[in-house]
Parts: C-alpha cells; structure tokens; sequence
C-alpha cells in the first residue's frame, strides 16, 4: 500500500530534495529520510487525504531541520508580509521568452539563488503543479500566504534574472 | 477594473485559482486589452520556463533500487508474516483435529475393551461356538449389513473360538473370539462409514486400560483387535485378518 502510493513520487521528490538541498548526497539523504518517516508514520496517514502533500511536508520538514536547511533559512531570510494582501506585480518581463530559447542555465542558477521560501514555493506551483489548496497544506500556511508568497517569489526570480541578463 | 487592478489578479489568473466568474471577466479583458494580453504571455513563457528549468535532478538508479528495495521491505514483511500466521493457524488446527481424532480413538478404543470385557465376563461369552471358519461365518448372514472373511489358521497358533453380534454407536458388528495359548482377543468387525468418524490405520499396537489394541479398515470394514496378548500376537492376527479380505 505505501509501496503503491509513495513510489511514483520518488522522481518528483528527489528533484524536489536536490533543489533544496543544493547536492546530491544530502538529497539522497533527505528522500531516504522522508520515506522512511512516513513509512513510520504511515498508519497516522488518514486515506482520503492529500497523499503527495503529506510526503512533501515530511521532506520539507525534514530540510528545514537538518544542518543545511537550518543554515539557508537562517543566512537568507524571505519573510512574509503582514497580512495576505498580493503585491502588485511588475510587468512581465519580454527578456523571457528569450531566455526560455536560449539558455535554461541561467534560469536554474537564478532558481538556485532564490531564498528557500521562494525557491520551495515556486518549483510546488510551477514544476509539481500543486494548487494553491495543496500549497498551503503542505508548507502549512494559509492560501493568502501562498498567493502572496508566490507573488513575491515570482518577482524575486524576475530581479535575479534581469540581474543575470545584465552582466551577461 | 483599470489594468492596475487586473495585473494583482494576473499569476492567480494564469494559476487558474480564480473563481468562475473572475475568469470568464479576465478571460474576456485578455481578449480586449493587448497590454494585458502582453503581460499575461510573458508570464505564461517565464511559468514554461521556471517549470522546465525546474524539472533537474534525477535519482541515480542505484539510489532507486536502494529505495524500492526499502519501501519494499515491509510489505513484503507483512506477506512473511501473514504466511507464519496462516502456518501457525494450520499447525492449530491440525493439532486440534489430531487432538481431537485421538480423543475419538481413546474413546472408541475405551468403548471396545469394555465391550471386550464384558465377553470374557459372560456366563455365555459367544453365540456361535465353533473353530471353523465355514461356519461361523455363515452365522452372521442377516445379522449384520455385511460380509468378511475369515483367515485360515491351519498352520498359525491361533484358534478361533466363535463369534456374536456387537453394537457400537447402535450399529451392528461382527465380534470374533480368538484364542492364543491362554489369551483371547476379540476382534470387532464394522462397517467404516458406520462409525461416527473416519479413522487413520494404525501402524502400530496402542495399550488402553492394560488391554493391546489394534485398528485397521479393509474393503470398507474397518477391524479392532483387543486382547490382554502381546502386541506381536495382536499384529500377527491382524496380519492374517487383513490378508483374508484382500482377494
């Protein structure tokens, strides 16, 4: 049962682990971590409920508590705003659809440098394409805080990449 | 709406977490607001982009074996331990039916020696007295539901004495005397399906109430011996009795 259901996440949660693990072993590390606390706590999992949520808010959970996760919060804070009002956005940026065509690196190297909250937030919405719902419950906050979050987070990989444009 | 107020709504748009309604409306300003529209694309290229950039990192497949063969391990757990339950509850049970077939025998077997003693007590142990086997066979013809033979005992140590009907379980048998030096052993006669339960022949000689016994089935008669003899001389006449009714 777990086997079936945790198994075809494994993909998904191991790119997940790399991004916020910025390596390859402490990724492994944190999967093999992950499956094996919810392999324990399997029987608490209430069926019916958000399988894919609860396995990324284990690996999430078991990042932000490890040495390397305690260590990105700490040094590169993205806090929220009060309040869940969603910043108003910057225009789209036409230097966009250029870099899609021309080099996915810089775009990976700017997710790379986003602080951990942005950098989760968007790969959950962008890469796992949970919704907003999903989002909020597996980094347990609210659906303001997501969307607020996102929007920040969005703007935040703009700048980098308006920045990594302009030296390159 | 000004495009200000569109543009806060414009990820949630493109995310397609508005409600019904928001969407129809932005659907249809999109379609009349070109800097809107314009927006909106360069949006939906960064999503694409952030989405492909995002997909990266692939677990080695050493590190997926390691994992299947983890996440594999307790169920597959379960299934060992699932099949020690189903042994056990098999060993259970054949202990209990063994049990209780034993209880069964002892108190079939405990009936026959009473059944036994209760001949050799007699004032009239046998109804039909005879040492030859072409008449004590015929004897029993209409007593009871059905026939055997009796082996020759020329050459052998054994005498028969005679015979009478017996009852167990309110069904009719035969009971045949034999006699050896000083000893006599009775040897019950009924039909197999008769009896209450079916049996397993007995390999060996049992001793119940300081009496030898010995069971064994033959062309669907099943045959007791019991007898205050030795466990050889009861093995020998049910040797000589089982070889009369193979044909």
């Amino acid at each position: 049962m777990f086997e079936e259901l945790a198994m075809p996440l494994f993909d998904q949660l191991f790119n997940f682990a790399h991004w916020m693990a910025q390596n390859r072993e402490e990724a492994e590390d944190l999967v093999q971590e992950t499956y094996a606390k919810a392999l324990r706590g399997f029987s608490s999992f209430q069926p019916g409920t958000n399988f894919r949520a609860w396995m990324y808010r284990i690996l999430r959970n078991t990042f932000l508590t490890s040495r390397t996760g305690l260590q990105a919060t700490r040094t590169v804070p993205f806090e929220d705003e009060d309040g869940a009002e969603i910043a108003v956005a910057d225009s789209g940026t036409p230097e966009a659809i250029l870099i899609e065509r021309s080099n996915q690196q810089l775009v990976q190297d700017a997710i790379a440098e986003l602080p951990v909250k942005a950098r989760e937030i968007l790969l959950l919405c962008e890469v796992e394409e949970m919704s907003y719902q999903e989002i909020a419950e597996t980094l347990s906050i609210p659906i303001g805080t997501v969307m607020s979050r996102l929007s920040r987070s969005r703007k935040a990989l703009r700048e980098i990449l308006a920045q990594k444009l302009k030296k390159s | 709406m000004g495009c200000d107020q569109w543009s806060t709504k414009l990820d949630t748009y493109l995310d397609g977490e508005l409600s019904g309604d928001e969407m129809r409306a932005f659907d249809a300003h999109v379609r009349d607001c070109p800097a809107c529209a314009a927006d909106a694309l360069a949006r939906v290229q960064m999503k694409r982009m952030v989405q492909n950039a995002g997909k990266r990192f692939v677990p080695s497949a050493e590190f997926r074996r390691k994992m299947l063969t983890k996440t594999s391990r307790r169920p597959r757990f379960a299934a060992w331990a699932w099949a020690a339950v189903a042994l056990l509850l098999l060993v259970g049970l054949s202990l209990a039916y063994v049990g209780q077939q034993r209880s069964r025998r002892t108190h079939l077997f405990s009936e026959l020696a009473d059944l036994h003693v209760a001949t050799m007590a007699s004032a009239n142990p046998i109804d039909v007295a005879s040492s030859d086997r072409h008449t004590v066979k015929p004897w029993f013809q209409g007593k009871i539901p059905f026939s055997f033979n009796l082996p020759e005992l020329q050459n052998s140590e054994f005498t028969l004495i005679g015979g009478r009907v017996a009852y167990l379980n309110q069904t009719p048998g035969a009971q045949l005397i034999y006699q050896i030096r000083q000893h006599r052993i009775s040897v019950f006669v009924f039909q197999d399906r008769a009896l209450p339960d079916r049996l397993a022949s007995d390999s060996g000689v049992r001793q119940q109430l300081s009496f030898n016994q010995k069971t064994f089935d033959e062309g669907g008669l099943r045959f007791f011996l019991v007898g205050d003899s030795s466990a050889d001389d009861i093995s020998r006449l049910a040797e000589l009795l089982e070889k009369a009714q193979q044909p």
